[in-house]
């Protein structure tokens, strides 16, 4: 029999370096879990320092022994490859191992086993854990704003109407397909814009929403028989005319008196917030945002020397300050430029603000992706004989969009996680809520869990955000 | 000559439309100051501000102007912003090099990080910082001393202050050991081109900035003697720090939440940048005879950098730019103290607001000039 080396283990005395390493390193994990799930100090015995320490030379030394290159076993060659290749990684996996096992008791009991769900009074949140109770009681508030209890279902009935009207694109047959541009373009906004500021906001304003469904639907058969030339054009202007016209010259009088005797109560801006009005100013400020930034990132590369340093003058000054100053703007020094009788509400001044802050970067990333077409292409399209607007909306913007999918999301997704910024002109959406709700004398004390919720409620949606334009991004890699 | 129309009508009608835009928003802020009894201008800059700030690196009190005011909230928002950007790039690095290790575990734990900070908004986990896990501190009095000197409490962190004397002989020795090591490289470069030897450049400089500033103290009659705070009762349950430096709870929600959020990005930015130089060129340095330690300094970081440094300035604009959420935890920087306190008394608005938003355009022209200029130093020379 070879002499053992516990310096060096080798495939000589596998078996043993096996049983002793994994043997140490098992002894090490129990003493934490333990320690850490039942408060059994099972090294009590050895001063606190050495107890404290114990498991981290017993798990190392354990690693040291298992860690035999090609032994034969292959989980055992997996475990060396990816969290034991040397003492150092061997140290920063034992930590690592620890810090799970030490901290999954508190959090457990934190959110779950501590923590109170029942009643809806502060009194039944008396365990050590959260107070899920608060977050019950609040629900309502923390969703949608101050907006009335009795009238949420219209937030409800928008959001799911417009969802359906979004998944579209989904069930489209193939001969609709080249519309679809067109219709999350120019008619879905429009559908949203007139669903969200006048069956939302409610009011006697309710039956110009009726208007704009008459517009639309008008507008939409009409365009089946327009010629494809004229399409563009048609559904760009047509529509917005059309409801012009019908609001201001048809029915009028006779509608707003109607209106008057029934439409939806009117809630004011002021009274929308919570996670719904998140969606709003998201939603809005995306629509917006687009196509100005395009029209930017054109601008800065255009021949005429005088819109490029409009453009760029407009980018770089937007780049370069923070959004809060934008805001403060809007609601300090923005009434100030408007004529006297003038009033804009104050949520459309935010979209706005946030619209052109947002679109500065949009404009960049768009440029970005303009820059990194070949020249080729402007070439090939300019000899065809195509014009500036058709070479772009032809051939160079499909190609350039394309490209540029993962950092139109990262502004999309910066976007939303801007909205909480909307407390300093004094609009509370679910952030804001919660610090209304903090500070309510009834329900002192829960700031964390109120955080903890929001957080969990921002991480998905950004999170699905990111992993979406993932998936967009790998659906439209064309190898070039 | 039509060629030309063509060229300068679209850029006329440009031009006319952004004249008439600005014109009648000056047209009608005007109007309505005359009405409103404002008269503009920046007069207000020398007056008394008449307000205190909770927390100034220079002197000040109600007595002195608005402009030191602004100075005041300018350097608040300076230092918050160059502790981020340290802790930041510090924990971006680690946590970059962390999601590239071959160690399963430890690049899982920094993805989660990653994840985890990035798709959370940074005024929610300023909030969550501020109001929910500071306030869960210690009041002064239960406060125990970390290190035997530190103290962190729900008041803030104190922390010893460093009571120098003759600290000018200290700054010059520091100074005239970068001096040197300047001098010692340009030298060694020098040999290295002409005569193909290598100088222990590293452990001269070490030396240097080691043994240097130690003279001044045996030497130079500089010493150095730390002020450790003392509790001090107030009243019978009110104590409070005295002695040392305290950092208000504040700044350190605001710089934790900064870094911890920024590192996210810049942690991404570096493992873009490493894994951005090909195998190849580790491969061609290893057989070309480098070891481990010159592969990464000669040939990996000098390519990484290149993809690292531009994005990476983005994300330190960003920071400065978000330590603006300040205002949203009343901590006294640029935006609360100018476009805040001092806005609400004087009501300057176009005044006030626009210093503010063209401070924050220099800061940011700047830092991206200051970069630029980098950048262009280790880019590619392409000949």
């Amino acid at each position: 029999m070879s002499k053992i080396s516990f310096l060096k283990p080798n495939k000589d005395n596998l078996t043993t370096f096996l049983y002793m390493g994994s043997f140490l390193f098992v002894i090490s994990v129990i003493d934490v879990f333990l320690n850490s799930f039942f408060s059994l100090n099972i090294t009590g015995f050895l001063p606190s320092s050495l107890s404290f320490i114990i498991p981290i030379i017993l798990g190392f030394i354990g690693l040291h022994f298992i860690r035999i290159e090609n032994s034969g076993y292959k989980f055992l060659d997996k475990v060396n490859k990816n969290i034991n290749t040397n003492n150092f990684n061997a140290i920063l996996s034992l930590l690592i191992i620890f810090i799970i096992i030490k901290s999954t008791p508190p959090i457990l009991s934190w959110f779950v086993i501590d923590a109170s769900f029942a009643g809806d009074s502060k009194d039944m949140c008396s365990g050590g854990g959260a107070c899920w109770t608060y977050i019950k009681v609040w629900f309502r508030r923390f969703m949608y704003g101050m907006y009335p209890n009795a009238e949420q279902w219209r937030i409800n009935l928008s959001f799911v109407a417009l969802t359906l009207l979004g998944s579209v694109g989904y069930f489209a047959t193939e001969k609709f397909k080249k519309y679809l541009t067109l219709y999350y373009v120019v008619i879905y906004p429009f559908i949203a814009f007139l669903f969200i500021f006048f069956f939302i906001s409610g009011g006697p304003i309710f039956f110009d929403f009726s208007y704009g469904i008459i517009a639309a639907v008008i507008s939409i058969i009409i365009g089946f028989f327009i010629p494809s030339k004229f399409k563009f054009y048609y559904f760009i202007f047509v529509p917005i005319t059309l409801y012009i016209a019908l609001k201001y010259f048809i029915f009028y009088e006779e509608l707003i008196e109607l209106g008057k005797l029934d439409g939806l109560n009117w809630v004011e801006t002021g009274a929308w917030g919570g996670l719904s009005l998140t969606f709003i100013i998201s939603f809005f400020c995306l629509i917006f945002c687009f196509p100005i930034g395009m029209a930017f990132a054109l601008g800065r590369r255009s021949d005429f020397p005088l819109i490029r340093y409009i453009s760029i003058g407009f980018i770089e000054f937007w780049r370069g300050v923070p959004l809060i100053t934008v805001l403060f703007m809007s609601a300090v020094m923005f009434p100030m430029f408007l004529p006297a009788d003038f009033f804009i509400d104050k949520l459309v001044r935010c979209i706005i603000a946030i619209s052109l802050f947002e679109a500065a970067y949009v404009a960049e990333v768009i440029r970005g992706g303009l820059q990194a077409l070949p020249r080729g292409q402007y070439e090939a399209a300019k000899s065809l004989g195509m014009g500036y607007w058709r070479m772009h909306i032809f051939v160079i913007l499909p190609q350039a969009l394309k490209l540029v999918i993962p950092g139109i999301a990262n502004t999309f997704l910066a976007l939303v996680k801007d909205t909480p910024l909307i407390f300093v002109v004094g609009l509370l959406e679910i952030v804001g809520m919660l610090n209304l709700a903090k500070t309510n004398p009834k329900w002192l004390g829960f700031a964390m869990e109120g955080y903890v919720f929001a957080a969990i409620i921002f991480w998905i949606i950004c999170y699905a955000m990111s992993k979406y334009s993932y998936n967009l991004e790998q659906k439209y890699k064309t190898e070039r | 000559m039509d060629l030309k129309l063509q060229k300068i009508i679209p850029q006329l009608i440009t031009v006319l439309v952004v004249v008439l835009v600005f014109g009648f928003f000056t047209y009608n802020a005007q109007i309505n100051m005359e009405n409103r009894g404002i008269d503009f201008g920046y007069g207000f800059l020398s007056q008394e501000s008449s307000f205190d700030v909770q927390f100034s690196l220079i002197e000040y009190d109600g007595s002195h102007s608005y402009f030191r005011a602004y100075l005041v909230g300018l350097l608040n928002t300076i230092l918050v912003s160059v502790i981020g950007i340290i802790f930041a790039t510090v924990l971006g690095v680690i946590v970059g090099v962390a999601r590239l290790s071959p160690n399963y575990l430890i690049n899982q734990f920094a993805a989660f990080y990653v994840e985890f900070f990035r798709n959370i908004p940074l005024l929610l986990q300023i909030f969550f910082w501020y109001f929910a896990a500071l306030r869960a501190l210690p009041l002064p009095q239960d406060a125990d001393a970390m290190l035997g000197v530190f103290f962190l409490t729900i008041k803030g962190l104190y922390v010893p202050a460093f009571i120098w004397e003759n600290l000018n002989v200290f700054l010059y020795s520091i100074i005239a050991a970068i001096v040197a090591i300047v001098v010692i490289r340009i030298h060694a470069r020098k040999v290295q081109e002409t005569q193909g030897k290598q100088l222990p450049v590293f452990w001269i400089s070490v030396g240097l900035i080691f043994i240097l500033p130690l003279l001044s103290f045996l030497i130079g009659g500089v010493s150095l003697s730390f002020e450790i705070p003392k509790l001090k009762q107030l009243a019978t349950t009110s104590f409070i720090y005295e002695g040392g430096v305290s950092l208000p709870p504040e700044l350190i929600a605001l710089t934790l939440s900064l870094a911890l959020y920024t590192a996210t990005f810049i942690a991404e930015c570096v493992r873009a940048g490493i894994q951005g130089v090909g195998k190849g060129q580790k491969e061609a340095a290893a057989s070309i005879g480098l070891n481990p330690n010159q592969v990464l300094k000669l040939v990996v970081m000098p390519q990484a950098l290149r993809i690292i440094i531009p994005p990476t300035t983005n994300q330190y604009l960003n920071l400065t730019k978000n330590s603006s959420l300040a205002a949203a935890i009343a901590y006294p920087d640029l935006v609360l103290v100018f476009a805040g306190t001092a806005l609400m008394q004087t009501g300057k608005a176009i005044e006030i607001v626009s210093i503010t938003m063209l401070t924050y355009l220099s800061l940011s022209i700047s830092i991206s000039i200051l970069m630029n200029w980098y950048n262009k130093k280790i880019a590619i020379k392409e000949k």
